[in-house]
């Protein structure tokens, strides 16, 4: 079955296209690109009034399949995914077990193929069982389909572990991703270090825990000339320490979360662990360096960091409440609402931020872009149109949303992957 | 149930200082006064709350504390249930949300929550129908213990305005000393916070504290000294190096309590560490009110069930 979508205003950062364009897509790829294209066979999609973008690609999920399918798994991340507007994902390794080996590579690959209805890519551990010490066989990872390797949710504090992953990792061609924390000085900690912590009696985990890892990250980066990811950037501190790499000309890139660019500690006043997540929400400085480092181009990737958990395991005391919060289902209209419609970035930045840039450094070929012979994964946008939040409507197991009854305005109402509607508004 | 509020009082639940304002601490503080005098007479009862029901909700070991809310509930004659961690279904599992629930089932009319947790006290008023009293939670807030530091502090000192109050110690971890800081900067006292710099962080500045890192500046022309309990857990956690080094520089001495007004007052919510903070004859002077803090703790406890579960719903009761 062929697919038509008429009248779009198409927006292609990679081939720097913004006009008004019809695509016909045959056979899972994008078969044609033109003003006006007629054809008999095809099923017509009227995008008239509507944005038309390559598939957004979310870089950081974490699926919680295998081993804790109660609180997401990998058919119901894809279904949040879909209705999110984002046809690819990738499925952060700290699972249980963690992807750190070809059997669990394998298994969401093969998985996904039969369940998910959006691309999943899986991100393989950097060492065995998340431990920091031994690497992964990265390269039999790669074959069995990783396309990046982190061990999201530790850093790797061992500065040897690290230098050597970036140094084997370059002949694969990956990238690899660090989450940035040093445990010593976030140990106990809760929330963002500031005057809200010491307000409120909780425990800080300080800016400078982040930034002192990723300076030394990206001296590690230096040393090696290997391609390094920062996970979920959240200071202000980290933001300029990778302005001063990129101007060297370091092969360094970072992703920001929704949460991070709209939510600060003063969120943390009630307690609602639904706001406890790490990196923590930082304060309102931190967070407007995020944002100008979004408009300058210093941030290369919007991702979410979706983390799902359970109500009962959310529903406690601050203290004894898990870290994360679900974004697949509200990043786009965060930051349609907060960003584009402010004109704080451009709608063509938006696509950068949401597809070009995460295909490129992923090293995805087909995907993040709309031409022809490239996969046909692609986002409807309704910049007009207005919604509540509502999480009883979420496709996401999980309900630990920040972002509840929020008013938003513009949404993704179609998501298409490899040529089919997998999601409609 | 619709929540019913006192007419002397606006608030449903007593969570914190901060969310007090001048008038209503002074409100507190009054009603403390006529209580106080229940507590003086042969038959230390009267019958205002008959027939209302108080749980002590104790998830934290406390002795003062715990029976200083009972024996204030039944001198206002409501029933009172205690029920602490060990006793527990907490240690088979339950959440606190599944405890508190139970506990409301049985037609509780106040909660007084102890908790080892910053924020407890708040987590369980967003979903409960009783009123809730915060009896410490945490690092964060405990409001009755401030609130009796002041009406010991107005007996002594006949005022707030102008006096000088250093409180000592471990400022960082201390709920005592956040809701004193609050309460006395509303009422218009000078506040000087001292300790190691590791346990007393520049940002309590903002709240209008003034930060000292010598206790002999911080007693100097002090009205009211309070000292606070030093954990040794503390001392593993690098905050400071070794408790002899913590006595030397911290520890109220005779010769340091000189520095402060001839008649100052010495203060400590206890449970003391004797010969750490505070040297054991200072805190058995004539200077010490330790003891009528204890006391006063009663009838402050008193005033806060009185203003918080009184009132209206007395009325429509009659």
């Amino acid at each position: 079955m062929k697919l038509l979508i008429k009248n779009g205003r198409v927006i292609d950062p990679a081939t720097g296209t913004d006009e008004t364009l019809d695509i016909l897509i045959s056979e899972g790829k994008i078969a044609s690109l033109n003003p006006r294209i007629e054809a008999t066979e095809a099923e017509v999609i009227d995008a008239s009034r509507l944005v038309v973008t390559p598939g957004f690609i979310d870089m950081h999920v974490h699926l919680r399949e295998p081993g804790e399918e109660h609180k997401e798994d990998i058919a119901s991340a894809a279904q949040a995914a879909a209705r999110g507007g984002f046809t690819t994902i990738c499925a952060m390794a700290n699972t249980k077990p963690p992807n750190d080996n070809r059997g669990v590579t394998e298994y969401l690959v093969s998985e996904a193929k039969k369940r998910a209805v959006v691309n999943i890519f899986p991100v393989a551990a950097i060492t065995r069982g998340l431990a920091g010490q031994e690497l992964t066989d990265m390269a039999d990872l790669c074959e069995a389909g990783a396309v990046a390797f982190s061990d999201d949710g530790q850093p790797v504090a061992n500065s040897l572990v690290l230098r050597r992953a970036l140094e084997y990792a370059r002949f694969l061609g990956k990238l690899i991703i660090d989450h940035c924390e040093d445990k010593n000085l976030t140990e106990d900690g809760v929330m963002h270090e500031g005057e809200m912590a010491y307000r409120l009696g909780l425990k800080g985990m300080p800016a400078a825990a982040e930034e002192i890892v990723i300076a030394r990250d990206l001296i590690l980066a230096e040393l090696t000339r290997s391609r390094l990811h920062l996970a979920h950037l959240s200071t202000k501190g980290g933001l300029e320490l990778l302005r001063q790499a990129k101007k060297k000309g370091l092969g360094v890139s970072a992703e920001v979360t929704p949460h991070h660019l709209v939510l600060t500690d003063e969120c943390l006043a009630s307690y609602n662990a639904n706001f406890k997540v790490n990196p923590p929400l930082r304060s309102e400085e931190h967070r407007r360096a995020l944002v100008e480092g979004l408009k300058d181009g210093t941030i290369d990737v919007i991702a979410t960091d979706h983390a799902p958990h359970t109500e009962e395991e959310k529903d406690v005391e601050l203290d004894r409440a898990p870290f994360g919060l679900i974004g697949l289902e509200t990043a786009v209209s965060i930051i349609l609402d907060r960003f584009v419609q402010k004109n704080i970035i451009s709608l063509e930045r938006f696509v950068q931020l949401m597809a070009t840039k995460p295909a490129e450094l992923l090293g995805l070929k087909n995907k993040g872009r709309i031409a022809v012979g490239a996969d046909a994964d692609l986002t409807l946008l309704n910049l007009r149109k207005e919604f509540t939040v509502d999480v009883n409507h979420f496709a996401s197991k999980s309900r630990n949303c920040p972002f509840n009854g929020w008013k938003l305005k513009g949404m993704a109402v179609m998501t298409i992957v490899g040529g089919k509607i997998v999601y409609r508004f | 149930m619709s929540p019913e509020f006192s007419p002397q009082f606006r608030h449903y639940h007593l969570l914190g200082i901060e969310e007090l304002d001048a008038a209503e601490i002074m409100t507190i503080l009054d009603t403390a006064a006529s209580m106080a005098e229940i507590s003086e007479r042969e038959i230390k009862k009267v019958p205002t709350l008959r027939g209302k029901t108080v749980v002590n909700l104790f998830f934290e070991p406390s002795t003062r504390t715990r029976s200083s809310f009972e024996l204030a509930a039944k001198r206002l004659s409501a029933d009172i249930v205690n029920f602490s961690l060990q006793a527990s279904s907490v240690v088979k599992g339950e959440s606190l949300k599944d405890t508190v629930r139970n506990l409301e089932a049985m037609a509780t009319d106040a909660l007084v929550v102890r908790h080892s947790c910053s924020g407890a006290p708040h987590y369980i008023a967003s979903f409960c129908r009783s009123h809730v009293i915060n009896a410490g939670d945490g690092s964060h807030e405990h409001p009755t213990q401030a609130l009796l530091d002041a009406f010991t502090i107005r007996q002594f000192k006949k005022r707030f305005k102008g006096l000088k109050v250093a409180i000592v110690g471990d400022i960082l971890h201390s709920r005592v000393a956040r809701s004193n800081l609050y309460l006395l900067r509303k009422l218009g006292a000078e506040v000087v916070l001292c300790g190691p710099p590791s346990l007393v962080p520049s940002e309590f500045s903002f709240w209008g504290a003034k930060i000292e890192y010598k206790l002999e500046e911080a007693l100097a022309g002090a009205d009211v000294i309070m000292m606070l309990r030093i954990q040794r857990e503390r001392q593993k956690a690098n905050f400071f190096p070794s408790v002899r080094e913590y006595r030397n520089l911290y520890c109220l001495t005779e010769a340091r309590f000189k520095l402060a007004k001839k008649d100052a007052i010495i203060m400590h919510p206890g449970p003391i560490n004797r010969g750490i903070e505070i040297d054991s004859g200072l805190a058995d002077s004539v200077q010490s009110v330790i003891l009528k803090q204890v006391a006063n703790g009663i009838a402050v406890r008193m005033a806060v069930l009185y203003l918080l579960l009184g009132g209206k719903e007395r009325e429509a009761a009659d």
